[in-house]
């Protein structure tokens, strides 16, 4: 290996400390015009009615769209097609648009939406879970499981309740997981244009240019063909531009109307509005264990706060209760979720998915099970992690598992044994494990079709073009298209010209989310790259007279392997191809293996591999103040193979500094106005100001260790990093606090007045403990039974013969809805 | 409209006359009027460090300085760090050392770190993560961003008497 695992600057690495990269706000397009959007200042209303001539007959304002520019709604999911890009007859939350104005600057178009009149017909608030579970009216919408409820889920997998009887101690915990949001420094901005043939254009910084296409297209009622979507560098996603948003229909179609280009940029404040961030999750586990600590059987139950719209909600759901399986070895599972509607910011994916707050449940659990078994926590985890090569009670293929090696790893490099249970009072280490999917195994809409595609094109300049729909969003995916071309063919990164995210140039790939893009784009990558090498093989071993199969490709030259004098560069090899076949082009296309599930709700899960990671937190905690400080981080993570550890590391310690965020400080939410204003529900803080998020101050030493065998499954090995470091954290964090101080923080952000408050407990001889006490009543249907492999299933629910879930054409079926 | 008013000011190491709207924060007048967008925006009001650009050699936030104030002034962008054909030891450490990860934020950070260099050579890691600590980056975990400052220090001593290390085959 020449390119693959040795530290390198990213291919995009001098554009980004130039300046030159050209995020969507710095594309400057003769005769632009600016949009802005007026959004409802009442949570919950029927909108009554519209009055914008006075904003139309402003100086300067050239359209103003309303809901009725909108008739056709839209939404990532299939099931969930719940948004209009401006309000039609009611608003949801304080944020939802109801209203554009486009002018000719920026000024102008802000000034206009004060004159736009608004009359709603106030509607009863939802503010809380409880609150939706209790009253079925008014409908936030008119779909779901009823009331307002959006989603309800029931799954098991063996008998639970016989296992929980077997165990020989049941534990019986409840969580909560505060919401809290992506934060992207880059504001979400879009242009729209048509081009000179008169066909849309549409740049923005979206995770998700090909679902961004098809909601276009739907929304608008117009030929894909027709209209082209190019996802711009993105500043940061993290999952909050992963849906399809209403700015970026409104745009397209004032540019249809106007015939110039548009362009919007979201305030700081608005991106708080759009959100789609962490689901706040109340959560309950109940689990039996043997005394040797072996997990008999273990029941979670899941509340999960959805905001105003559906967007990734119905998968979180099922996100929430997927992946506990994957982890350790837990014979017999039942799952129960909901998600109901509120007149808050729509929740959706943020890093991780709807799998950090249970993560955070399940890694605490395991914690008291291990003081109370008198088991050390990580020797726990080492006893009872999943075995690889297997399927879980949930059908979910584990494929290779590091997490014995990464637990291993962590504790010599943290000083477990010397630590834990040894420190002084006030200073303590806490463990959490965890895993993540490498790119979710079914797509958003189901098809037999790739996931993603790679096209090359290659030239007797020597110069190579690699075309992919993927996304750059600052993960480094077009670093990881070119290393995976460079190492097969031999040449090096510098002559690779990387052309991605464009719905009209590139192949579709799915888009950056799930980590899915190094497995999938990886693999799409070397099949291609793998078909030009054939090619050019071909050709230089006529040349040459040398058997393909003793050609190397390395250095920018084919050569004999026996006899390395003899060859040629690799621009003359791609001539003589050139010369021999005519254009050279390869494709290579990645789409993952067969899912083992085939129950309704066996989308969400499957993964072609997983990667696993192990975290131990420091932490020293004033009991006067309660204020945690955090001076050190311990994490290995299992990536199979790093394509390039400049990269991996960056995402493992950007994983922990995101997680320490949402441990310690990040939250997003609401509060009420004053009775003397509008008593609206408004969101607490949607500015940088008082949303807190950790600084170069806060940001303790991590130590990163990785862990690398490398998987068959992933392109040279590979496995994902961008999302499942973040896990952990948070609960080893909160495990570290219990050592420091005795108490448990059963929720985040663990903020020094709930350690304070946990501390007043202990002190008074109460439990010592800060968290959720109950989980609510939930009418739950009828759960999916599934047996498990061992008990003799075969992926399909007893309960439901029949309606097997088929990846083939598009699914009917709305209980199956992967992301 | 608003009446336009005009300035003169050296920007990068060049003079440039401009006019534009007096409400304009030097960080539209960048962006907008001086066709300068690598500086960026992010909060609105001071606190993400996006904006940040060198006024007369020291750090301000583009975004809470108004662009009338700046008459007669030496600004520095991000455009303007790379010299002579080669990039800023800043520059180099960043994308090399992943100090830059989407991107965005990296521009403020990299006129900030500049700015801390120009007054302390060889500063202690406190010392930049003191300078550093109004920019936020949410990529990063800031860790590489400390290691490529400390890079940039380390080569601009040797690189007098070395040859620098080019990252194999990308520049």
């Amino acid at each position: 290996m020449n390119i693959i695992g040795v530290p390198r600057r990213r291919v995009d690495g001098r554009a980004k400390v130039t300046g030159q990269t050209k995020f969507a706000d710095d594309l400057m397009l003769p005769r632009t015009v600016h949009c802005k959007l007026l959004r409802s200042t009442v949570p919950h209303a029927r909108l009554l009615s519209i009055d914008a001539s006075r904003a139309l007959a402003h100086p300067g304002v050239l359209l103003v769209l309303t809901g009725r520019d909108f008739p056709i709604p839209y939404g990532i999911l299939p099931v969930s097609q719940d948004e209009h890009a401006l309000a039609t007859d009611r608003v949801r939350f304080v944020g939802d648009p109801v209203a554009a104005v486009v002018a000719r600057d920026e000024l102008t178009a802000f000034e206009a939406l004060d004159l736009i009149e608004v009359k709603y017909e106030p509607l009863r608030t939802f503010s809380v879970p409880e609150d939706s579970l209790v009253h079925d009216t008014p409908r936030i919408h008119d779909y779901g499981d009823g009331g307002n409820i959006h989603k309800l889920v029931a799954l098991s997998f063996g008998d639970v309740d016989r296992a929980l009887a077997d165990a020989d101690r049941v534990f019986d915990d409840t969580f909560f997981y505060q919401g809290n949001t992506h934060l992207p420094i880059e504001q979400h901005a879009a242009v729209a244009a048509l081009d000179p043939d008169g066909k849309l254009v549409l740049w923005s910084s979206t995770q998700t240019p090909h679902y961004v296409h098809r909601a276009l297209a739907k929304a608008l009622d117009m030929a894909p063909a027709h209209i082209r979507v190019i996802a711009t560098p993105n500043g940061g996603g993290f999952g909050g531009k992963s849906d399809p948003f209403n700015h970026e229909i409104v745009v397209a179609k004032a540019a249809l109307l106007l015939d110039r280009p548009v362009k919007i940029c979201l305030t700081r404040e608005e991106v708080f509005y759009c959100h789609r961030g962490r689901h706040p999750v109340l959560m309950q586990f109940r689990t039996g264990v043997k005394r040797d600590g072996t997990i008999t059987g273990m029941h979670v139950k899941t509340l999960l706060d959805g905001g105003a719209y559906g967007s990734y909600g119905v998968a979180s759901t099922f996100y929430t209760g997927a992946l506990q399986t994957v982890t350790y070895h837990i014979p017999a599972y039942r799952f129960q979720g909901c998600r109901v509607f509120t007149n808050k910011p729509p929740c959706g994916p943020k890093r991780g998915h709807g799998t950090p707050q249970s993560r955070f449940g399940q890694e605490i659990q395991l914690d008291k099970i291990a003081e109370s078994l008198a088991i050390d926590p990580a020797e726990l985890r080492l006893r009872i992690v999943e075995r690889p090569e297997t399927l879980t009670a949930n059908y979910l293929h584990v494929g290779t598992i590091g997490l014995p090696e990464c637990i291993r790893r962590v504790t010599r490099a943290a000083g477990w044994d010397d630590t834990y249970h040894k420190l002084p009072f006030g200073r303590g280490v806490g463990l959490a494990c965890s895993s993540y999917l490498s790119g979710a195994g079914l797509p958003i809409y189901w098809n037999d079709m790739p996931h993603s595609g790679v096209q090359l094109k290659l030239d007797r300049s020597g110069g190579v073009t690699a075309f992919c729909g993927a996304t750059e969003i600052g993960q480094g995916s077009d670093d990881v298209l070119v290393a995976c071309v460079a190492e097969v063919l031999g040449i090096e990164p510098i002559d690779i010209r990387a052309v991605t995210g464009d719905t009209d140039l590139t192949p579709v790939d799915l888009g950056s989310y799930s980590s899915r893009v190094t497995l999938m784009m990886g693999n799409a990558a070397i099949q291609a790259a793998e078909r030009a090498r054939d090619l050019l093989a071909d050709a230089v071993s006529k040349k040459l007279g040398v058997p393909q199969d003793r050609l190397v490709f390395a250095g920018r030259r084919v050569f004999d392997a026996s006899n390395p004098s003899t060859g040629v560069t690799f621009a003359e090899a791609v001539s003589l191809a050139e010369t021999a076949f005519g254009t050279i082009g390869a494709t290579g296309s990645y789409t993952p293996p067969r899912s083992a599930a085939r129950f309704k709700g066996g989308g969400v899960g499957p993964s072609p591999t997983y990667s696993y990671t192990a975290s131990i937190v420091e932490v020293e905690v004033d009991s006067a103040t309660g204020w945690v400080h955090v001076p050190r981080v311990w994490i290995a993570h299992d990536i199979g193979r790093s394509i390039n550890p400049t990269l991996v590391r960056g995402q493992i310690e950007g994983s922990v500094y995101m997680a320490l965020g949402e441990a310690l400080m990040e939250e997003q939410t609401f509060r009420r106005l004053p009775a003397h204003l509008s008593h609206a529900l408004v969101h607490k803080f949607p500015s940088m100001l008082e949303y807190k998020s950790p600084t170069t101050l806060d940001m303790p030493d991590v130590f990163t260790e990785l862990v690398e065998h490398p998987d068959p499954r992933g392109p040279f090995g590979a496995k994902e990093v961008g999302q499942g470091p973040l896990l952990p954290v948070m609960p080893a964090l909160a495990n570290a606090v219990y050592d420091a101080v005795g108490v448990r923080i059963d929720e985040v952000p663990i903020t020094p007045e709930k350690i304070l408050k946990a501390l007043a407990a202990k002190a008074a001889g109460k439990t010592p403990r800060y968290g959720p006490s109950q989980f609510p009543e939930i009418a739950w249907p009828e759960s999916l039974q599934v047996p498990p492999p061992w008990d003799g299933g075969d992926g399909r629910a007893t309960t439901d013969k029949g309606k097997v879930p088929r990846a083939e054409g598009q699914s009917k079926s709305p209980e199956v809805v992967p992301s | 409209m608003a009446q336009h008013t005009s300035i003169a000011l050296t920007v990068n190491g060049e003079p440039a006359e401009v006019a534009f709207a007096p409400y304009k924060t030097l960080l539209e007048v960048l962006r907008e009027d001086l066709n300068l967008c690598g500086t960026k925006h992010g909060c609105e009001l001071g606190e993400c460090g996006a904006c940040a650009v060198l006024l007369d050699g020291q750090p301000v936030l583009s975004c809470l300085v108004l662009g009338v104030e700046c008459d007669g002034r030496t600004v520095t962008t991000v455009e303007g760090l790379a010299s002579d054909g080669r990039l800023h030891p800043l520059q180099d450490t960043f994308a090399d050392l992943g100090a830059a990860q989407c991107g965005y934020c990296t521009p403020g950070f990299l006129v900030t770190a500049k700015a801390l260099l120009d007054e302390h050579p060889h500063p202690t890691r406190d010392q930049i993560k003191e300078a550093l600590s109004g920019n936020l980056c949410r990529c990063t975990g800031y860790q590489q961003i400390f290691e490529a400052v400390e890079a940039a220090v380390a080569r601009a001593t040797t690189e007098y008497q070395l040859p620098t290390t080019d990252s194999k085959g990308t520049r």
